[in-house]
């Protein structure tokens, strides 16, 4: 007895597109670093040897967790001003941060190589101003790095962070306002935990977004901040090593989802709609 | 066979809650058929059923005497209305109405005629080319009636429309649905939880609670006959008064209750000393001056335009009220000690 | 709200605002003066005026076959993931599939997945195939990861929509097909058609997949300006670079004209 049953049909050419196209791949590489060369576990008792590769993940990990708070704590201001600027404010605002949100992750982070060379815009502003006397080196380190995913990132903390703050009702500020709070206390008190969702959100999204970066740090990082992208990379292209590829993606997805997991406690995986 | 819609032994779960259990119900040709009960009494879910919309675990549903069981919701010869009007918001109210004509392929011009009869029939000829979000509530549930019953279907199934209005215009609308009732003569199966809805406008009532029928009959057997507690108590305003049997002889039972002694019909025989309850309509009880039937106090004299409401306590404690039209002369103030009873005809006594 | 005694935050909230809108679009501003640089360096400011590196962009071989590469992927791509996304999305949300959750979860998975390990998977596993190198493994690969993004548009935009319109129709006669091509597309459609327009430029910016996947060849025009950076650059980068920039503006104003117009249609 199907009333309106043959639906459940058209979920299934994507199905297989995914299982075939993505799921099928990537499952052979992870299985990749139990197999090659040799079946068993070595190219973890590798990678748990040799300094190299812990110190690659370990960079990656701080890397990670220095870019996320900058990121988070230039984002929340912006995300203040659109939430409770003029409409007309909010307007601009938002078309300003979508702007770079859709231009390539390339074009932006070739960009703002040329801005952070040696005879670059940033070096020329600093020596005209009298600040330094020399050009500072701000490519091909952690500095270069840092703009570059700053760059990038931002968009995708000030939209949750946005989105959570315009769901604040003005009448908590008020009430905590009435109840004898500083606006200070206020704030911390009331107005921060409610951006909480928002926050963890865009912080968490952050996280994993710069653990898997390989544009950036090849184009504006040194060799000193080799992320694990770039190792996975070099592993396949160079060495040919495709179980060591396999190892090492499957300690990057492991991290990625344990953050994922975390988001889904403390969050909940309601995807917010670009 | 007269009957449009026959429902026999249909019950429907959702995992292991019971929504629908074994009902058996008729629509009979031109009938306007009122299920009633509170949320989640399964009313809706067996309107869902006639429409097609679920599925029945178990059971026949047949319209006009063939099974529908093979036939899904747009095969079957059924039109729908919904709370929230279901207005189809991209398309303009001609093209809302003219919806079902097109997809039985008729002809342009013949959809145009038929449109504008739907939108006379619901009193809103002019309205053809605006869009949904330009109408009042109550000229959206006009269009989706007259959706519904443009291509004149064999049954007119309401799912609680009249729920999303303010109390005037339902009761205006009420007046509307029954007029159109009238003129097309179209059998109607309605689902509502108003009890004075399920009143004014229904044939027959089918009074629903938890997954079961209680009772079905006329709004008169159902005020003044009801057969369970539940319809006593779901339908109008009811006083239940606890007590024991002391006797019963020709339907009729002697009750015991620690404010005095009543006497009740009963449906079936209660055995002495049974624990019971006593349903008696408020306008039903009097207020008499020998030392028979109950005592109480009154505690409040509420004034309701055509008549006065007393509320009275008993001296065992439960409340009663009882109705009396305005004409008569004031019974009793507040305070004053008072004994009600009634005749038996129009009490009912219920196992408690 | 905030009376007297916010205003130093309100001040540092400008300031910091500031920095971040220099730091979003300094960058991008830059890349466009340079591309009309006469300077045959990346000098900033420019020396003068001159359109010799969009001239050399569309004479050279390397670049016009590059970008023909892109469309030629782009277009199939954007259009099997809108489709077989659509389907998926109305399969979902409206169908009762078992495990739908689960389902939805794994078509996320793309995004969340980071792009080397995709790149690595697909170029692995097209080795065995003969596919790398090829138009269709590009295609393929694109298609798989702009799938989430047309999923997740398009259920957000289902779910918003009222699902007893369906059924209203279905009891006033109308068969499924009938139901979703004149009641479910049409208010879905501008979710459609954006989602559409995401995937296109999804595609067209895709590097990481893209670089593993592709040959001399057969190569998009990601490909072509990462070889063109990690070589020595010219200021003819600038100038892709600023049409890829333009062709974002021009989607990201296409997709906020769709969105204002379904805003003003839906009751």
């Amino acid at each position: 007895m199907k009333a309106v049953d043959g639906r459940i049909w058209l979920v299934l050419p994507a199905a297989l597109v995914l299982a075939v196209a993505f799921l099928g791949p990537v499952g052979w590489l992870l299985a990749r670093a139990f197999i090659f060369p040799e079946p068993g576990l070595q190219n973890f008792a590798v990678l748990w040897e040799r300094p190299v590769y812990l110190k690659v993940i370990g960079n990656t990990l701080l890397i990670s967790a220095v870019v996320t708070p900058v990121v988070v704590l230039l984002a929340f201001p912006v995300a203040h001003l659109m939430a409770h600027g003029s409409a007309r404010l909010r307007r601009w605002l938002i078309f300003l941060v979508l702007v770079p949100f859709w231009t390539s992750l390339l074009v932006r982070a070739f960009a703002t190589a040329i801005l952070l060379q040696r005879h670059g815009v940033v070096n020329s502003l600093l020596v005209t101003l009298g600040l330094v006397d020399e050009p500072l080196p701000l490519l091909y380190n952690f500095g270069g790095l840092l703009a570059g995913c700053v760059q990038v990132l931002l968009p995708f903390v000030i939209f949750p962070l946005y989105s959570s703050m315009v769901r604040i009702d003005p009448a908590y500020m008020k009430a905590a306002a009435t109840l004898g709070a500083n606006p200070v206390r206020a704030f911390v008190r009331v107005y921060l935990p409610l951006t909480l969702p928002g926050l963890m959100t865009g912080g968490i999204l952050v996280f994993i977004s710069t653990l898997g970066y390989y544009v950036i740090p090849a184009l504006l990082g040194g060799p000193r901040q080799q992320m694990i992208s770039q190792m996975i990379q070099d592993q396949i292209a160079t060495f040919g090593n495709w179980g060591m590829a396999g190892a090492l993606s499957l300690v990057l997805l492991a991290v990625t989802g344990a953050m994922l997991l975390l988001l889904q406690l403390t969050v909940g995986l309601r995807e917010v709609a670009r | 066979m007269n009957d449009v819609l026959a429902l026999e032994g249909v019950s429907k779960r959702y995992g292991a809650q019971v929504a629908v259990d074994a009902i058996d119900l008729t629509l009979r040709s031109g009938e306007f058929l009122t299920l009633l009960g509170p949320s989640g009494s399964g009313k809706t879910t067996t309107l869902m059923m006639v429409a097609g919309l679920q599925q029945p675990d178990t059971g026949t549903i047949r319209l006009n005497g063939a099974s529908v069981a093979d036939l899904p919701p747009y095969r079957r010869d059924i039109g729908m209305v919904f709370q929230h009007y279901a207005l189809f918001p991209h398309m303009t109210v001609r093209r809302n109405v003219g919806f079902p004509l097109e997809m039985r392929r008729l002809a342009r011009d013949e959809i145009a005629r038929l449109v504008d009869e739907a939108l006379e029939l619901v009193r809103l000829p002019g309205l053809g080319d605006r869009l949904p979000k330009e109408l009042s509530g109550g000229q959206q549930q006009r269009v989706a009636l007259a959706r519904a019953l443009v291509y004149r279907p064999a049954l007119l199934l309401m799912d609680e429309p009249l729920g999303a209005l303010d109390r005037k215009l339902r009761e205006q609308l009420q007046l509307e649905i029954k007029r159109v009732h009238r003129e097309r003569g179209i059998s109607v199966l309605y689902v509502t939880h108003d009890q004075e809805e399920a009143l004014t406008m229904s044939d027959r009532i089918a009074v629903f609670d938890h997954g079961r029928i209680q009772q079905i009959g006329t709004p008169e057997e159902l005020y003044d006959r009801p057969s369970t507690r539940f319809v006593a108590s779901f339908v109008g305003d009811t006083n239940l008064v606890s007590g024991r049997t002391v006797s019963m002889a020709d339907g009729v039972c002697e009750i015991e209750t620690s404010a005095g002694r009543v006497r009740a019909s009963a449906r079936q025989p209660i055995a002495n000393g049974a624990a019971v309850v006593v349903a008696v309509r408020p306008e039903r009880v009097a207020f008499v001056s020998e030392e028979a039937g109950l005592a109480g106090v009154v505690t409040d004299v509420i004034f309701v335009g055509t008549a006065r409401k007393y509320a009275v306590r008993l001296s065992d404690g439960t409340e009663c009220f009882v109705l009396r039209q305005v004409g008569a002369a004031s019974m009793a103030g507040v305070g004053a000690t008072v004994r009600l009873s009634w005749d038996a005809a129009h009490a009912t006594a219920f196992g408690a | 709200m905030r009376e007297d005694g916010m205003r130093p935050w309100r001040i540092l909230r400008a300031i910091m605002c500031c920095i971040v809108a220099v730091w979003l679009l300094a960058p991008l501003v830059v890349v466009v003066v340079i591309s009309f640089s006469s300077a045959p360096f990346l000098q900033f400011p420019p020396p003068g005026f001159s359109l010799r590196w969009y001239a050399q962009l569309f004479s050279t071989p390397a670049w016009t076959n590059s970008l023909l590469v892109s469309v030629e992927i782009m277009v199939p791509a954007a259009f099997f993931a809108t489709v077989l996304g659509t389907a998926a999305s109305y399969s979902l949300v409206r169908g009762r599939v078992p495990g739908a959750r689960l389902v939805m979860a794994c078509l996320m998975l793309p995004i969340v997945v980071p792009g080397m390990i995709t790149a690595a998977a697909l170029f692995g596993v097209y080795r065995g195939l003969g596919l790398n190198g090829t138009l269709t493994g590009l295609i393929i690969g694109h298609t798989v990861l702009c799938l989430p993004y047309v999923v997740a548009t398009v259920t957000s935009a289902l779910r918003v929509q009222d699902a007893r319109l369906e059924d209203a129709a279905a009891t006033l006669g109308a068969p499924p097909w009938a139901t979703f091509r004149h009641v479910t597309l049409p208010l879905v459609l501008p979710a459609v058609l954006s989602s559409l327009l995401v995937a296109m430029i999804l595609t067209f910016d895709e590097l990481i997949v893209s670089l593993f996947v592709s040959s001399a060849r057969v190569r998009p025009v990601a490909v072509q300006m990462w070889s063109n950076l990690l070589g020595d650059f010219d200021p003819t980068i600038s100038a892709i670079a600023s049409v890829c920039f333009l062709l974002a503006l021009l989607v990201l104003l296409a997709d906020l004209a769709l969105r204002a117009g379904k805003s003003s249609r839906i009751a």
